[in-house]
């Protein structure tokens, strides 16, 4: 037996090398400099997000392996890195002024910022079980001291060591799921498994396996929010600061849905009949309860929660479906969820001004009046996650629900149109607040930082824009797939 | 014919223009904003009148056909174009918006510029909706104007509150939110069936289209169409209203701003009616054929329902309202009678309820204005006091109820002579409605305008002024122009309602002979099984 060295190709991971190395250019640069230099430091960081951002419009179309076929830069891990890069950019403006404002203004914010946002993008590239793994603990762990940020605030508390004791649970399951993978296949490596998998036909669908995959799809699941294992998301989108929780709902779910398709339409998909199954009622249940409870919220930051899981719900029919429209449309929606996500949490924070004080939907009462500009970008944030054209949030639905249909599957399809009807109430009473009832007391000004409000614009922008001119993103959504089939 | 310039799309997003406009105007240049949307709206309805000039009228075809690309990868065109039947539903709208912009001159008061913006956008999907040949753009514009009309009736809306679960809350906010969420049940489901019909057209020739007409060619089970049909019915009857999918109307109209009821009865309404002729009726032909007997006795009690309801209203606005439900029941009834007097009759008598009860609407909006109650109780004598006033109410009046010589005769004529062709005790029942109208409409109208002047409040109120009358007049003109001389608006109708009932009749007997063997060819089976029983 002879040993190589594998080939490295750096260009593999070159984006991801961009975010890391501003990642610890800030590390060093806060821990060595004083005050002045300090503020610049979310500057470079947005400044490495966009140029890792550059590299994957650089790099769209190649097919890059690297590190002995541990990961691959291809176009769909570039798409879901630009849409996690998308979402690190606009985290980092709105975060700019909310930390000062909170007291909370240190650079290991943003180191870890960017070290969960590689971890996000190692889990779009990794082409290895053990590679998700490590990408995804990479993400978590940044994340769980995030979601803690606001040190007074009791709530944050609880959240994080919420999120992390069930966050440790499931990577748990994940791990295991990986185990038994590995114990039926002999290989941990996607290709692998499904060349096994093919290889052995009906022969290879053994109860392990089985096993193995139902972990994973526990452990995917927690990332995604998905009913029964959203029990935490609530609690800990309504401790982190709003920006962190903004990242968190587009961000997290993102990349955990990278992985999952990698893994489920990639290297299982011979087990397609098993896991669809499965995952239909896991849709089902997921849209259903984030839906219909989400209209009891009365703190936005909670409805929001909700309304993530309910989404994460849509992208399941999706799942459901399988092949590739439906792998398209799961595409173009988490980039559709990410604009409209993003926005509305860009608003929470700019609203919420000083200690959060404006989180209740009561308190938007008056918005639309006292603010006309904010209130029309919440409002058409509303209608986007409701689902109403000509936004993106619409176009979302429409191309996930059409390839469920092609599918055969009316009827899952009925329960979801179902469900964004059960949505479009809770959506459009935080619209009533706004523009249908007057503020109850004065509306202390908000101080409008213009990171923040570019942030706002540019997304609104692009809602409108990729709802109303699909085109070219549905073709950019269907170019990152060839190559995964 | 085609134009070298596209004047559909012209006559539909020049109001967005227009909107846009007023977004970079100042907010408190009340007038400059007021005549900004006025002149915007008048040029639009200007426009539309080389619409009907240009009109052929020999012709079945759609006309001004305007075709681009918009969402190639899953074929989606926009694509418009109008016919005969969808032609005075657009200059009802362009009229209508223009004499709303007018009508709330002195009305609104309060963010004014975002009232006139949200009209301009409601124009735009209302035309819109007329005017898509694609099923997806017809989706789109059919939610768009959702929003602009929500937002109008739940922002500047009456003041009262109401108690709902317990809680209280304001009126215009319940109703606003009622009208949507009643509105998308329908349409979500019309989604899913429209997604299904999209799939079928493909695997029937491997072409993917949201393209009118060339589903227009498919033909459908009979059983695939009863479930299609039922989805588009839901979102259509809701909104036309037919009973009993009416009781978000009269919240609806009573709590809304004037204008939003006159644009809600004279426009928002026909969409379902409309949706009936252009989706339903030809797309499921056997369906549709199917159901004329539950959708006629639905109209039916819709007519006799909507009429005894109305009689025993206290508020003038909620009895237009009701009234509203049971107008629309004659439009479904001649609709689907399947004859070209019942369909040539319905459309007029959308035409004759836009205008007649949306006039309603803008003259009790008007006394309103100055008295801020519409209780019958309140009023009695207004004809000594207002005699201009009582004047136009009288002729609105009278159009309303069908009097010979005025429009509402010439539409209930046609439609309850197409339904006494084929279903004669339908047509004896549809007509005891005739005499409903005229017991509520009278019986409110001599209650106050009649007699002594009960009230002292009333005593000092003006007469309309020289703008009011402006609103009002073009509104007589037409409804005298239709009751005198209806020539000119049914010969438009007739090649287009001509061809689709010959369509609708030659389809569904294709589908019968298919489904029996006695004839070659196949049905456009979704990849060879039934998507609604495959999983």
């Amino acid at each position: 037996m002879s040993w190589s060295i594998p080939s490295v190709n750096l260009l593999s991971v070159g984006p991801h090398l961009i975010v890391c190395v501003t990642g610890l250019l800030v590390l060093s640069l806060g821990f060595l400099s004083r005050k002045p230099l300090g503020r610049l430091l979310p500057y470079l960081s947005l400044a490495g997000v966009l140029l890792a951002f550059l590299a994957v419009m650089g790099l769209w179309g190649r097919n890059e392996p690297g590190f002995g076929r541990m990961v691959v830069l291809d176009s769909f891990a570039l798409f879901f890195q630009a849409v996690v890069l998308l979402t690190a950019a606009v985290t980092v403006l709105i975060s700019m002024d909310y930390l000062v404002q909170e007291g909370a203004d240190h650079y290991e914010y943003y180191v870890l910022m960017l070290f969960a946002t590689f971890g996000m993008m190692m889990m779009a590239s990794a082409q290895e079980l053990i590679m998700i793994f490590l990408g995804l603990e990479t993400m978590s762990i940044s994340i769980y001291v995030l979601a803690g940020w606001r040190k007074e605030h009791p709530k944050g508390h609880e959240g994080a060591l919420k999120y992390l004791l069930l966050g440790a649970f499931s990577s748990a399951f994940l791990l295991y799921g990986i185990a038994l993978v590995y114990g039926a296949t002999g290989s941990t490596h996607l290709k692998d498994v499904a060349e096994f998998l093919a290889g052995r036909g009906s022969s290879g669908r053994t109860s392990l396996l089985l096993l193995g995959m139902g972990m994973l799809v526990v452990g995917f699941g927690f990332k995604v929010a998905s009913v029964p294992f959203h029990m935490w998301t609530p609690d800990v989108y309504e401790g982190a600061p709003s920006p962190i929780t903004g990242y968190m709902a587009a961000g997290v779910k993102a990349a955990a849905f990278a992985a999952f398709l990698r893994v489920f339409f990639y290297s299982l998909e011979s087990l397609q009949a098993d896991y669809s199954m499965a995952l239909w009622v896991l849709a089902v249940a997921t849209m259903s309860l984030g839906n219909v409870v989400a209209i009891a919220q009365e703190n936005i930051k909670r409805m929001l929660a909700y309304s993530s899981i309910a989404h994460a719900g849509y992208i399941l029919v999706g799942m459901v479906a399988g092949g590739e429209a439906a792998s398209a449309s799961i595409l173009y929606y988490v980039l559709a969820y990410a604009l409209m996500n993003m926005g509305a949490f860009a608003v929470v924070v700019l609203y919420g001004n000083k200690g959060e004080e404006n989180v209740l939907i009561e308190d938007y009462k008056g918005l639309g009046t006292r603010y006309p500009v904010l209130g029309a970008a919440m409002a058409l944030f509303m209608f986007s996650l409701a689902g109403l054209p000509p936004t993106a949030g619409f176009m979302g639905k429409f191309y996930v629900f059409s390839a469920a249909v092609a599918k055969g599957y009316v009827w899952l399809v009925v329960i979801a149109v179902l469900n964004s009807l059960v949505s479009v109430y809770y959506y459009f009473r935080v619209t009533i607040k706004i523009y249908m009832q007057p503020a109850e007391r004065e509306i202390q000004p908000v101080c409008f930082g213009a990171p923040a409000v570019v942030a706002v614009l540019l997304m609104a922008a692009g809602t409108l824009w990729v709802g109303a001119f699909p085109n070219s993103y549905l073709e950019l959504a269907r170019q990152a797939l060839p190559r995964l089939f | 014919m085609d134009h070298a310039f596209p004047v559909l799309s012209f006559i539909i997003f020049f109001p967005l223009v227009g909107a846009l406009a007023l977004v970079f105007t100042g907010k408190d240049q009340h007038r400059a904003l007021r005549s900004i949307a006025l002149v915007v709206t008048v040029v639009d309805f200007l426009a539309s009148l080389v619409l009907y000039r240009d009109f052929q009228t020999n012709t079945a075809a759609f006309q001004f056909l305007e075709r681009a690309e918009w969402i190639p990868s899953l074929g989606i065109t926009y694509s418009l174009g109008i016919d005969g039947i969808s032609l005075y539903l657009v200059l009802l709208t362009t009229l209508l918006t223009a004499i709303s912009v007018l009508a709330c001159w002195t009305d609104i008061q309060v963010k004014v510029k975002e009232f006139l913006v949200c009209l301009l956008f409601l124009e735009t999907g209302m035309i819109g909706v007329f005017c898509a040949l694609d099923l997806f753009l017809f989706y789109v514009f059919w939610e768009v104007m959702l929003i602009p009309m929500y937002l109008l009736i739940g922002i500047w809306g009456t003041p009262t509150m109401r108690r709902v679960f317990g809680r209280e809350m304001p009126a215009r906010v319940y109703s606003a939110i009622k009208f949507v969420i009643f509105t998308m049940v329908g349409s979500l489901l019309m989604l899913v069936a429209i997604l299904v019909l999209y799939f079928q057209y493909h695997s029937a020739t491997g072409v993917y289209t949201f393209d009118l007409l060339k589903y227009y060619e498919l033909n459908l089970p009979t059983h695939l169409q009863s479930w299609l049909f039922l989805a588009f019915f839901l979102a259509f009857a809701i909104k036309v209203p037919m009973w009993p999918f009416h009781t978000w109307l009269p919240d609806a109209h009573t709590e809304a701003p004037t204008v939003g009821s006159v644009l809600l009865a004279a426009v928002l309404l026909k969409m379902g009616t409309y949706g009936f002729l252009r989706y339903s009726m030809p797309l499921f032909p056997n369906a549709s054929m199917a159901a004329m007997g539950w959708i006629s006795v639905l109209a039916l009690i819709g007519i006799i329902y909507g009429a005894w309801v109305a009689m025993v209203q206290k508020d003038v606005k909620r009895l237009v309202a009701f009234s509203s439900v049971s107008h629309l029941g004659f439009v479904m009834l001649g609709m689907f009678a399947f004859t070209i007097q019942g369909v040539e009759g319905s459309i007029l008598q959308m035409i004759n309820h836009g205008l007649s009860t949306g006039a309603l609407f803008l003259v009790v909006g008007m006394i309103y204005e100055r008295r801020h109650t519409r209780l019958i109780a309140e009023y009695g004598g207004m004809a000594k006091v207002m005699p201009t006033y009582a004047t136009f109410f009288m002729i609105f009046t009278l159009s309303s109820i069908g009097l010979p010589g005025l429009n509402g005769f010439v539409g209930e004529f046609l439609v309850l002579l197409g339904t006494f062709l084929v279903n004669k005790p339908f047509a004896v029942v549809a007509a005891t409605g005739v005499i409903f109208a005229a017991v509520y409409m009278l019986w409110m109208y001599q209650r106050v305008f009649f007699g002594q002047v009960t009230n002292p409040k009333n005593l000092g109120l003006a007469d309309l002024n020289l703008r009011e009358v402006a609103v009002l007049l073009p509104l007589v003109v037409c409804i005298g122009w239709i009751g005198v001389y209806p020539k000119p608006f049914l010969q438009r109708m007739e090649p287009s309602v001509a061809h689709l009932l010959e369509k609708v009749r030659a389809k569904s007997s294709v589908v019968v002979q298919l489904e029996q063997g006695k004839a070659q060819g196949q049905f456009a089976w979704f990849a060879g099984q039934d998507p609604l029983q495959s999983r």
